[in-house]
């Protein structure tokens, strides 16, 4: 799967770094609290969030992450837009529940890892 | 063994915004410099966890980072209220952080365990009312 798989999953509205939404997406997690995804992660590539704050962005930034989802009709600040675009990382918003959005990316095979 | 690179940061403790900054820095560093993702990821996280619990508990400090060839040293000293129980304060889901900043996604109790977790030695040097001093080792396999 791809980040534009995942888009199109969620009816995901694309923020920023449209350039690399042909990167393929191995796993994902779903977390409000940034020291869970610090403490668990392991190679994910996507972060499924209803968190909005900068920190968000350099918690992917910390483990590497390509693709931050806002889940529930969040939208990021300008300011974390810009964060993301210098470190390449896309950003999805979509309208879809936490819930709901987790379970239709697992349904399609993207699993959490390990 | 002469050669040890050294880093200084101050964490600003007025701006959890900024929050971070110094822990970015020194990724960009250690990829720059070649070292596995692995240890870079270990040494960014670990920092990161420190940095924040500086800027929520103790206004800040200052941040060192000491790469050697075969280990990275990192040094996060701070003028803080200092760590009563050093032993609870690692507990896993022991926090003292205010409900502001579990709202920021932080404050869970997860920061020193988490810093514990992700490098090789963890020392904590507390004294209530003064400061804590924490330096943490992460191995270059």
């Amino acid at each position: 799967m791809t980040i534009r798989d995942v888009a199109e999953l969620l009816e995901a509205e694309v923020l920023c770094c449209e350039d690399a939404l042909d990167t393929v997406v191995a796993n994902a997690c779903g977390s409000d609290m940034m020291s869970d995804v610090l403490a668990f992660v392991k190679d994910q590539t996507a972060l499924l969030t209803g968190l909005v704050n900068p920190q968000v962005v350099r918690t992917a930034m910390m483990v590497d992450m390509r693709c931050i989802v806002f889940v529930r009709g969040k939208n990021p600040t300008p300011e974390m837009i810009e964060l993301a675009e210098e470190n390449h990382i896309v950003l999805l918003s979509t309208k879809v529940r936490m819930y709901e959005a987790c379970g239709r990316l697992y349904v399609n095979h993207l699993s959490g890892g390990e | 063994m002469s050669d040890v690179l050294r880093f200084h940061y101050d964490i600003d403790g007025e701006n959890f915004t900024s929050a971070g900054e110094a822990s970015v820095q020194v990724k960009k560093k250690l990829r720059q410099l070649g070292f596995p993702p692995d240890v870079i990821r270990r040494v960014s996280i670990a920092m990161y966890e420190g940095e924040i619990n500086m800027v929520i508990h103790a206004r800040g400090g200052d941040a060192d980072v000491l790469v050697h060839p075969d280990r990275i040293e990192i040094i996060l000293e701070d003028q803080g209220p200092g760590i009563a129980d050093v032993e609870l304060a690692m507990q896993e889901g022991y926090s003292t952080a205010p409900d502001s900043v579990r709202s920021l996604g932080f404050g869970a109790g997860m920061g020193l365990p988490n810093m514990k977790r992700y490098t090789e030695e963890m020392t904590i040097e507390s004294t209530v009312g003064v400061g804590t001093k924490i330096t943490m080792v992460v191995n270059v396999q």
